[in-house]
C-alpha cells in the first residue's frame, strides 16, 4: 500500500460513496471497497488501466475531465471526491475543484508541490525549467501544464472560499518528516489537502 | 469446419429444441398456449449451478452463437469469436446457453411455425413480442435448465436490451449484465430506418399482407431492400470506404442503373442472400420490438429510476464509429445507473467497423471483455 493512500484512507469514512478522478488501475478504490466498505466509481483514460479496473471488480467509467467534464454526475452524490496526482495534469485545475465540491462533501487532492527546494534550487542553477524522480518531464512534453506550489494552492482554496480541513506534507517517498512540517513549501515534495465547501 | 480444429472452438455442436407446455402471456395480452425454444449450450453446468451465462441476439440473430454443425460448415457461429475455451466468454469455466428468441425463425415458435388452431403457419398473426416477452421466456428457460441465477446475461446491440430487461425484471436472477453496442430506446432516426425495413416489405406484391406462404411465395425484395437499408446502418462510413471506395466491377461508368459500383453489388449481395433465410414476418416482429424498448417509459421516462429495481453490476460498452447506437447513447444508459448508484463500468472502444464491431475481436475490446468475465468466473467459483 503506498503512503499517500494510507493516509487519504483515514480521511474516508466507512461505507463512504467515494469518486476517485483517474483512478488509475484502482489500487485505491479497490482497497477502500474491502477495507471500508466504500462504494463508488473510478474515471480514467489509461486503457491499461480501465481493464485492470474491470479484471479487479472496481467500477470504473471511461471518461475525460477535460472535454467531458462531471457534468453526468448530479450535485452532492459523493461523501468524498478524489483526484491524486492530476490535478497538475488538467486543462483546469480551478474548474475541477469546484465541480469536485459540487458533486462530493469533500475533496481530496494531492499534488507535487513546485516550490519544493531541489526544484528552486535546479531552476536558480542551471536556468531551465526543473526535471526530478516525481517530475521526470521535459517541458515541451509534460503532461504537468499547472503545476503549483502550496501557497499557491493555498491561495486558490482561499480565494474559492474552500475549507482546508487537513493537509500533509510529505517526500517523494510519501513519508511525512519533520523537515517538510517545519517549512511545507521549501522542503514539502507533495502535498495531500482536504477541503470542503461546508462552513465549520 | 477448419482442419485441424482450432484449440479455442467449441467444436461441433447440436441444437436442441425445448416445448413448453405452460402458456405465456405476452405483453400485447395474447397468449402462447405452448412454444418451442431452440438452444445450443456449450460448456458444463457446475454443481450449484453457478456458473451460466445466457447469450442474447441481435435482430438476425439465432441460437447458434459458437462452434460448427457438421464438418461441412464453412462458417462458425455468430460470436465464435468471443465464445469459446480461453475466449471472453470461456467454456472451460462457464456454462453458456443461446437461444433463437420466440418470434425467431431458426426453429424457435414464431411467424414460420405452425398455429395450433389453425394447422397453418402463424404469419402474420403471430404475436407481436417485446423485449420484456422474450425475457419472460428465458427466465422459464432457465427454470427448465435449473439455473436460479445468471453469472451473467450478455448481448450486443438487440442483445443488450435484453440483458438490460433482465436486470430490471429479475434482479434476483443475474449477477452482471454485459451490455454491449446497445442504448436504452430507440432514437426516432432509429424507429424511421425500421420504418423503412417494414415499408419495403409489407409494399412488396409478394407479401400478401404477411400470408405469403399460403400464395406459395416470399417477399424477397422487400426483405432485400429491409436488409440493404440495416446493413448500411450496421457499417460505417469509413469502413465502407475502406472495404469498396467508389471502385467499380468494371473499368468504365456505363451510363446505366444497374449496379455498378462494389458497394451497389455488395449490398445487393447481401441482401438476397439474407432473403433467401430470414422470415420476413420475423424482421417486422423484431424491428417492432426494437422500436417498442423503453424501460424508462413506466418510470415517468427516467431511467435512473427504472435502474433502481437492478441489483446487479453493469459493464457496458460501445464503439467510436458506432452511429446506429451511437457511444452517446451508452453513455445516457451509464449516467443513468450512476445516478441511480448502481455498480457499473463503461468503456467506448476505438474501432473503425461500426455498429457491426461488437461482432469483431479487437485487441482493446477482447483484453476487457475478457478481464471482466475473469472476473466474473472468479466470483461464481468458476
Amino acid at each position: 500500500m503506498r503512503t499517500d493512500l494510507k493516509i487519504i484512507e483515514q480521511w474516508i469514512s466507512a461505507g463512504s460513496h467515494v469518486l476517485d478522478l483517474g483512478c488509475g488501475d484502482g489500487t485505491l478504490l479497490d482497497y477502500l471497497q474491502r477495507e471500508k466498505q466504500a462504494t463508488g466509481f473510478g474515471l480514467e483514460i489509461n486503457p491499461d488501466h480501465i481493464t485492470t479496473c474491470m479484471g479487479r471488480g472496481v467500477s470504473v467509467i471511461e471518461q475525460n475531465l477535460d472535454t467531458q467534464g462531471l457534468g453526468n454526475f448530479e450535485d452532492h452524490t459523493f461523501d468524498t471526491v478524489l483526484m491524486t496526482q492530476a490535478l497538475q495534469a488538467v486543462r483546469r485545475p480551478d474548474v475541477v475543484l469546484d465541480e469536485m465540491l459540487r458533486v462530493g462533501r469533500e475533496g481530496i487532492v494531492t499534488f507535487p508541490n513546485f516550490a519544493y527546494w531541489r526544484l528552486r534550487w535546479y531552476l536558480m542553477r542551471r536556468g531551465r525549467m526543473p526535471e526530478s524522480e516525481t517530475l521526470p518531464y521535459k517541458w515541451y512534453n509534460t503532461p504537468n501544464i499547472h503545476l503549483c506550489t502550496f501557497k499557491d494552492f493555498e491561495a486558490l482554496c482561499y480565494r474559492k472560499s474552500f475549507r482546508i480541513l487537513n493537509r500533509t506534507v510529505v517526500d517523494g517517498e510519501h513519508q511525512d518528516r519533520w523537515l517538510s512540517r517545519l517549512w511545507p513549501n521549501m522542503l514539502g515534495q507533495i502535498a495531500i489537502y482536504r477541503i470542503t465547501r461546508e462552513e465549520s | 469446419m477448419p482442419d485441424p480444429l482450432p484449440t479455442d472452438s467449441v467444436g461441433i455442436v447440436t441444437p436442441q429444441t425445448l416445448h413448453f407446455d405452460t402458456p405465456i402471456t405476452l405483453a400485447c395480452d395474447q397468449t402462447l398456449e405452448s412454444y418451442d425454444l431452440v438452444i445450443e449450450t456449450y460448456g458444463k453446468l457446475n454443481a450449484n449451478a453457478s456458473n451460466a451465462v445466457l447469450i442474447c441476439h441481435a435482430l438476425s440473430g439465432h441460437h447458434h452463437a459458437a462452434g460448427y454443425h457438421s464438418e461441412e460448415d464453412r462458417k462458425p457461429g455468430w460470436w465464435d469469436s468471443c465464445i469459446g475455451p480461453g475466449k471472453p466468454i470461456d467454456t472451460n469455466r462457464f456454462f453458456v446457453v443461446s437461444l433463437n428468441n420466440l418470434g425467431g425463425c431458426h426453429g424457435s415458435t414464431g411467424p414460420c411455425s405452425n398455429n395450433p388452431q389453425t394447422g397453418q403457419p402463424y404469419g402474420p398473426d403471430f404475436p407481436v413480442i417485446t423485449v420484456r416477452d422474450w425475457v419472460h421466456s428465458q427466465a422459464l428457460l432457465a427454470d427448465r435448465l435449473g439455473i436460479d441465477c445468471w453469472a451473467a446475461v450478455v448481448g450486443g446491440s438487440l442483445g443488450g436490451m435484453q440483458a438490460l430487461q433482465w436486470s430490471l425484471d429479475y434482479p434476483d436472477r443475474i449477477r452482471h449484465a454485459v451490455v454491449i453496442a446497445s442504448t436504452p430506446r430507440l432514437s426516432a432516426q432509429n424507429i424511421a430506418f425500421n420504418e423503412v425495413a417494414r415499408q419495403a416489405i409489407t409494399s412488396d406484391r409478394e407479401f400478401h399482407d404477411g400470408r405469403y406462404f399460403e400464395h406459395n411465395t416470399l417477399p424477397r425484395r422487400g426483405l432485400m431492400l429491409a436488409r440493404m437499408v440495416g446493413h448500411i446502418t450496421y457499417l460505417s462510413d469509413a469502413s465502407m470506404g475502406e472495404k469498396f471506395g467508389r471502385e467499380l466491377r468494371d473499368q468504365a461508368y456505363k451510363f446505366g442503373y444497374d449496379a455498378e459500383f462494389q458497394v451497389e453489388s455488395y449490398l445487393r449481395y447481401q441482401g438476397e442472400r439474407f432473403s433467401e433465410s430470414f422470415d420476413a414476418n420475423t424482421y417486422l416482429l423484431m424491428t417492432r420490438a426494437l422500436d417498442y424498448f423503453d424501460p424508462a417509459y413506466e418510470h415517468d421516462n427516467d431511467l435512473a429510476k427504472a435502474l433502481l429495481h437492478a441489483s446487479c453490476e453493469f459493464l457496458v460498452l460501445s464503439f467510436s464509429t458506432d452511429w446506429r447506437f451511437t457511444p452517446a447513447r451508452s453513455q445516457e444508459l451509464v449516467d443513468a445507473m450512476i445516478s441511480a448508484r448502481r455498480k457499473v463500468s463503461y468503456a467506448e472502444i476505438d474501432a473503425p467497423w461500426g455498429h457491426d464491431a461488437f461482432l469483431i475481436p479487437t485487441p482493446r475490446y477482447t483484453a476487457i471483455f475478457e478481464a471482466y468475465m475473469d472476473r466474473v468466473a472468479r466470483e461464481v467459483g468458476a
